[in-house]
């Protein structure tokens, strides 16, 4: 059994910042950090709910 | 019809001017009058495009002339959402860095069906920076004002469509709908909007916001306008990838038809809680009017909504990167840091909401099995004053930004055909949007539910008068 998932938004702003090569000033950081948590909230919600392996996403590009 | 053309139905003025009452000439220049009139006072158009509409009303005058039969949309004036691709113009989506782009040297497929259907444009029309809000404010254009009442919000992203059709400017306009983006504006402004099954129309060529959900289609001042908008616009786009190759569906021809035979019920649950008086009084009102008793609950619509916020964010984020690492600064601020936090998001948030969304689905069309449509408010209250950032629901403080799709989300997010229609309580001021919604390719039902609903007079999108 796993350990329960943790998020700190702040964190992760801060290391996702330099993977994608992006530049946050200092004034919106908060704002950002704010969003991220929003969305946490939201895939938390999502990803609560037990899904069947079986579940795939719903392709819609046909080649 | 009315004394003064432009306010007439798209079929009504298409029928005066097939019938030469009306030049198509006319059509343009009452309409480029009303824009030049109005705008000041709405904010609704970005670029007006006079010599074009002027150019393709001569085509169509010419047309009548030469004894040839005139396509459907002849000589009726409209205008277009800023992020669809309109020759001569680059397609700013509502942004500042677009502004720099080229113009661009072709129409976006819907625009090129309008122009062969004989509609005149003039013009494309302001939105929500990209796409991503609800509110119809821009920290770059100005907040485009709903024509019922200047200090309130037009809703959005489709603001200006909405507002300028509200106006008299035009009869119909084209926006686009990701989470709401046409039903909100719509019913906020008492319009009629068509947001088609996912895949049903072609997106080419227009700047797109969230692929896996975002659609295109009409806004208009009947529903019956908006079954023949829809019957010339569909037809399969190899340009578009999410275009489904099917047949085209006719709608007009049926949708007189009424709600007979039609099991419609109310969705309850979710769709009954965080509503405001205005949209519980609405739904209880259009229910007792219509005679429903039914009530069908759709299963976890909030997580439904919550996964949808999920891929807005990380898709938003994704398509739009380069701009966030090279003109961070002239985004709106407030659009800027959401998808610079919808980049960041882990795909397992992502996958999970894609994979959910295949679940809601299945759950969804199974209640389809019973009942043929069913109605839901568009938002949970009346079109916000500009500028409010939160109101009081239940005694708790929320965003207003965040709580006016709530309604509309679940039902995108799985790309049924939803038609909104705007219905006025006694006394109100304001209009609320309700949601008709279909199954998967069934427009056909929405429309005709649609138009019985207009019929018995309990929908209706009234012209707004700017002193």
């Amino acid at each position: 059994m796993g350990q329960k998932p943790t998020f700190d938004p702040r964190a992760h702003v801060d290391h996702m910042e330099a993977v994608l090569g992006l530049e946050i000033r200092p004034e919106w950081r908060d704002s950002v950090v704010r969003y991220m948590a929003t969305t946490a909230e939201a895939a938390a919600l999502v990803n609560d709910f037990r899904l069947d392996d079986a579940v795939e996403i719903a392709p819609t590009f046909k080649a | 019809m009315h004394l003064d053309p432009l306010l007439g139905t798209v079929e009504e003025i298409a029928a005066s001017v097939r019938r030469g009452e009306v030049s198509a000439r006319d059509m343009a220049t009452l309409s480029l009058d009303a824009i030049e009139a109005g705008n000041k006072r709405v904010n609704a158009y970005s670029d007006v495009t006079a010599d074009r509409a002027l150019r393709e009303a001569d085509a169509i005058d010419a047309l009548r002339k030469s004894g040839a039969i005139l396509p459907p949309l002849a000589g009726v004036p409209y205008g277009v959402k800023n992020l669809y691709d309109v020759t001569g113009l680059p397609t700013l989506a509502g942004s500042r860095i677009n502004r720099d782009d080229p113009p661009k040297t072709a129409d976006a497929t819907l625009i090129a069906r309008t122009a062969e259907a004989g509609g005149l444009l003039t013009g494309a029309l302001h939105m929500v920076e990209y796409a991503y809000g609800f509110t119809g404010e821009n920290a770059h254009y100005g907040a485009v004002k709903n024509p019922h009442d200047l200090d309130r919000m037009t809703g959005g992203s489709s603001s200006g469509t909405a507002a300028a059709i509200a106006a008299g400017m035009i009869p119909f306009g084209y926006g686009s709908d990701t989470n709401g983006s046409i039903r909100v504006p719509a019913g906020f402004c008492g319009l009629f909007g068509l947001k088609p099954t996912f895949g049903r129309l072609s997106r080419a060529r227009s700047f797109l916001f969230v692929p896996s959900l975002d659609h295109v289609g009409p806004l208009a001042r009947s529903a019956r306008d908006l079954a023949l908008i829809f019957d010339c616009l569909q037809g399969y786009d190899p340009l578009d990838p999410a275009c489904v190759d099917r047949d085209s569906l006719v709608t007009m021809p049926d949708i007189e038809k009424g709600m007979e035979g039609l099991r419609v019920a109310i969705a309850g649950g979710y769709f009954r809680e965080r509503a405001f008086p205005e949209a519980v009084k609405t739904m209880d009102v259009v229910a007792s009017e219509l005679g429903i008793t039914r009530e069908v609950e759709m299963p976890e619509a909030a997580r439904a909504r919550a996964a949808a916020f999920v891929i807005t964010t990380a898709e938003g984020g994704n398509l739009h990167l380069d701009r966030l690492r090279s003109r961070p600064a002239d985004f709106d601020p407030d659009i800027r840091d959401r998808l610079i936090s919808g980049a960041m998001v882990p795909a397992d948030w992502y996958l999970q909401a894609q994979r959910f969304r295949t679940w809601f689905r299945k759950k969804v069309l199974a209640l389809f099995e019973d009942v043929d449509v069913i109605l839901a408010p568009v938002s949970p209250c009346y079109a916000p004053e500009l500028g409010a950032t939160t109101f009081n629901l239940d005694g708790e403080e929320v965003l207003v930004r965040v709580q006016i799709g709530i309604y509309t989300q679940p039902i995108s997010f799985i790309g049924l055909p939803v038609v909104a229609v705007p219905v006025w309580l006694d006394g109100a001021r304001l209009p609320l949007g309700v949601q008709v919604i279909a199954p998967p390719w069934r427009e056909d039902l929405a429309l005709r539910v649609a138009r019985d609903m207009e019929r018995r007079g309990l929908a209706e999108a009234r012209l707004a008068l700017l002193q």
